[in-house]
């Protein structure tokens, strides 16, 4: 058995080592890190890589193959030779969109798209745990026992679906998720940044086949991505189909086969990273027809191929910081990641573009994982102090039931802890002095769609017409995510409060299938939503027509009477019904109908408070 | 007596201090627990305890208690790799049985 050095206080009983591993799972290659006698490092596998091309291949035989020797049989094996699965996970087979260059043989199926090879038809989910499978056994073999846990990067812009895709490939891979983190907040985490001064930093992330621009904003030891932006088309592989077109035309060739053509965008690839170190590079290939090439690539030929490319960089970059609301020279610091930033024409491009020089004293292809490595080992409580980063986010929105059985969310899912929102509301009923306030979980638009977390009444809001009282409703989720709600009648100060565990009882299966529902009922949702608010404002204008008539009903003609009281059968029996475009008709139609009623009222009740201050001055 | 670093040892737990930015020297102490009734324990010290002894290897301050001490006389601390995995490894000349891991002892 080999020790480590922990953290005074931290070392464990024998077999009882808190053994974590940060993963970043990437488009192009994947690849583990942990922290060691406080030392954070890439894991190797045998031969010494850090870096797991993420490439599986089904043989027939049922073997599977990861990584090198995987990508090494990509065009001989192209079917069941899958790349790039990360641009599948969570997707169904509709969002795909073109197809034309991707050689698998998808499955037309229900839900989330599959792949047939070799071995069987195998989901995206399926793929990407051959990956993780292959990573967790290095990291085993590497740290010698098993893993208590791990963190595993996914893009910031990944939406639920992708992220419980990523979490289902975990944890069939045998992997306990300690937590999902975004790429770019593990960049800044692997950097320190979260230590250091608050303020806005960028990160831009130019891998081997995407393009990511994140706007983070630290504050409190907390990262809040203010904004993400990118192409998903864009990376590492349009330079070295750059330096592959320059060739083709240098040596002037043309309708290459196959093979040549796999040999040949190699060859660019190396020639282009082998720039980053060299002022030029020879690129010498032999072709299957006899041919063979033979030329200099140097730095400032490349430069100038590419400058196109590396341009189309900075649109989004424009953009994300235009969302983020934000200029370039409010950004405090730049964070460089992955393996295509080794560029230099991409260095001095961002160096340039926002004035300063972009940090890149850690590996552009390893900061990520870096990152998911100190938060994993803070998680597993090897970290001396215990101040854990507080990375976490909500996982399903929090809000309050409102009139007529809908959610307003007041905290929506995503927003990272600890956080306050506050929202107000008024009352529904003239007089109205207690508000029920039930606390409610999920995405649904309907409450009874969604979990009820609590129910706590404010009461002794002083006695107002309808929609008088300002109520204020404060959300507040503390780091370790303990709710809690308040209600404050703003006048009065009157107040009540309650605490809730959001989380409690809540396991990631049942996220999941919530959050799957509210996707597949969204468009069921929006129209029961929408009958739901006609329904509401039908019995809101009902009730105030009602009490005006009550009070006031000498200023009708009888005909104007019956045709209020016509309008209003004709609103309760559209309100009865499935179509919210019937109430609203419904509800035009009486508004209209009491219209002269009103104005006689409003001058009616001006008379009246004429009359009224006649008295009081009278003293009577 | 003594406990002792290999310098290759010594070379990393120096690496490991510079890089985690502060501690004073290396806490080795021996726990009762484990399958085979003891186990060793090793952690940075930010501080000194007026009551350990002092051992001083290639550089680097080696602090234990006096009970540990009883257990660990002549021990070398040396750094391994075996296989993928690479860590301290203590060649204790007390000990009579390991467990199957290796990771507690009795002596
Ligand atoms: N020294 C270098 N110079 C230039 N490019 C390099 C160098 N080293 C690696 N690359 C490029 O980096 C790319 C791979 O980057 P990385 O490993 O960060 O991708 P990834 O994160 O898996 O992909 P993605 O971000 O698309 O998900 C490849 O295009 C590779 O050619
Ligand atoms: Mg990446």
């Amino acid at each position: 058995m080999l020790l480590q050095i922990a953290e005074p206080g931290r070392s464990t009983a024998p077999h009882q080592h808190r053994l974590a591993i940060g993963i970043d799972l990437g488009t192009t290659n994947s690849l583990a890190a942990t922290v060691r006698s406080g030392e954070t490092m890439v894991i190797n596998d045998e031969q010494g890589r850090s870096l797991l091309p993420s490439v599986v291949r089904y043989l027939p035989s049922g073997k599977v193959d990861v990584g090198h020797d995987a990508l090494a049989a990509r065009s001989a094996d192209p079917h069941n030779t899958i790349q790039s699965v990360k641009r599948f996970m969570g997707r169904a087979y509709d969002d795909l969109g073109d197809l034309a260059d991707i050689p698998y043989r998808f499955v037309c199926s229900e839900g989330m798209l599959q792949i047939k090879t070799a071995a069987d038809v195998r989901s995206p989910i399926e793929v990407s745990s051959e990956i993780l499978k292959q990573l967790r056994e290095r990291a085993e073999a590497s740290l010698g026992g098993e893993l208590t846990g791990a963190v595993i990067t996914v893009p910031a812009y990944f939406d639920d679906a992708q992220r419980q895709a990523t979490k289902d490939a975990a944890r069939l891979a045998g992997i306990n998720v300690l937590r999902l983190l975004a790429e770019p907040t593990a960049a800044a985490v692997a950097y320190g940044l979260d230590n250091g001064s608050e303020g806005v930093y960028v990160v831009y992330d130019l891998g081997g086949g995407t393009f990511d621009v994140s706007v983070l904003r630290l504050r409190q030891g907390v990262f809040e991505v203010l904004a993400t932006n990118g192409d998903s088309a864009l990376g590492g592989d349009d330079f070295d189909r750059a330096i592959y077109n320059w060739i083709l035309q240098q040596a002037g060739l043309s309708g290459l086969p196959t093979v040549d053509l796999g040999n040949l965008l190699a060859e660019a690839r190396r020639a282009k990273e082998a720039l980053t170190e060299l002022e030029q590079v020879s690129i010498c290939c032999n072709l299957s027809q006899g041919l063979a090439v033979a030329l200099t690539l140097t730095r400032a030929e490349f430069a100038a191929m590419t400058r196109e490319l590396v341009a189309r960089t900075l649109q989004p970059t424009r953009k994300a910081l235009r969302d983020a609301g934000l200029t370039r020279d409010a950004v405090q610091g730049v964070v460089l990641v992955g393996g295509s930033t080794r560029m230099l024409p991409v260095r001095s491009a961002v160096a340039d573009f926002f004035g300063k020089q972009p940090l890149t004293n850690l590996d552009p292809d390893k900061v990520v994982a870096l990152g998911a490595a100190i938060q994993a080992n803070a998680l597993v409580g090897n970290q001396q102090d215990d101040s854990l980063l507080l990375l976490d986010v909500i996982p399903l929105s929090l809000g309050i039931e409102t009139m007529g059985g809908l959610t307003e969310k007041i905290i929506p899912r995503n927003s990272t802890l600890p956080i306050a929102r506050g929202q107000d509301f008024t009352t529904f009923k003239d007089g109205q002095t207690a508000m029920s306030i039930h606390v409610v979980q999920g995405e649904r638009e309907l409450v009874f769609d969604c979990r009820s977390l609590a129910r706590f009444e404010l009461r002794g809001i002083p006695a107002m017409v309808a929609g008088a009282a300002r109520i204020r409703v404060t959300f507040q989720v503390d780091a370790d995510g303990l709710l809690s709600v308040s209600a404050r009648e703003m006048k009065t100060g009157v107040e009540a409060s309650v605490e809730v565990k959001p989380a409690y009882g809540l396991g990631d299966e049942q996220i999941s299938a919530m959050l799957q529902a509210s996707m597949h009922h969204a468009s069921d949702d929006m129209h029961r939503r929408a009958l739901v608010e006609q329904q509401v404002e039908g019995q809101r204008l009902i009730e105030a027509v009602s009490a005006a008539v009550q009070q006031d009903g000498y200023l009708l003609e009888l005909e104007e009477r019956q045709l209020i009281q016509q309008r209003i059968a004709q609103l309760v029996d559209a309100m009865q019904g499935q179509y919210s475009e019937a109430v609203r008709h419904a509800v035009e139609a009486l508004n209209g109908a009491t219209q002269a009623f009103a104005a006689k009222r409003m001058d009616a009740s001006i008379s009246q408070a004429f009359t009224g201050r006649t008295v009081e001055t009278l003293g009577v | 007596m003594t406990i002792t670093l290999t310098e290759r040892a010594a070379v990393r737990v120096q690496n490991f201090m510079t890089n985690r930015g502060k501690g004073v020297g290396l806490r080795i102490s021996v726990k009762t627990s484990g399958c085979s009734g003891m186990a060793y324990s090793l952690e940075f010290a930010d501080e000194l305890d007026g009551d350990e002894m002092t051992f001083e290897s290639h550089g680097v301050k080696l602090l234990v208690d006096a009970k540990s001490l009883a257990y660990l006389d002549g021990t070398e601390l040396d750094y391994a790799k075996e296989g993928l995995n690479e860590g301290f490894k203590f060649n204790n000349p007390n000990v009579k049985a390991t467990c199957g891991c290796g990771e507690s002892f009795s002596v």
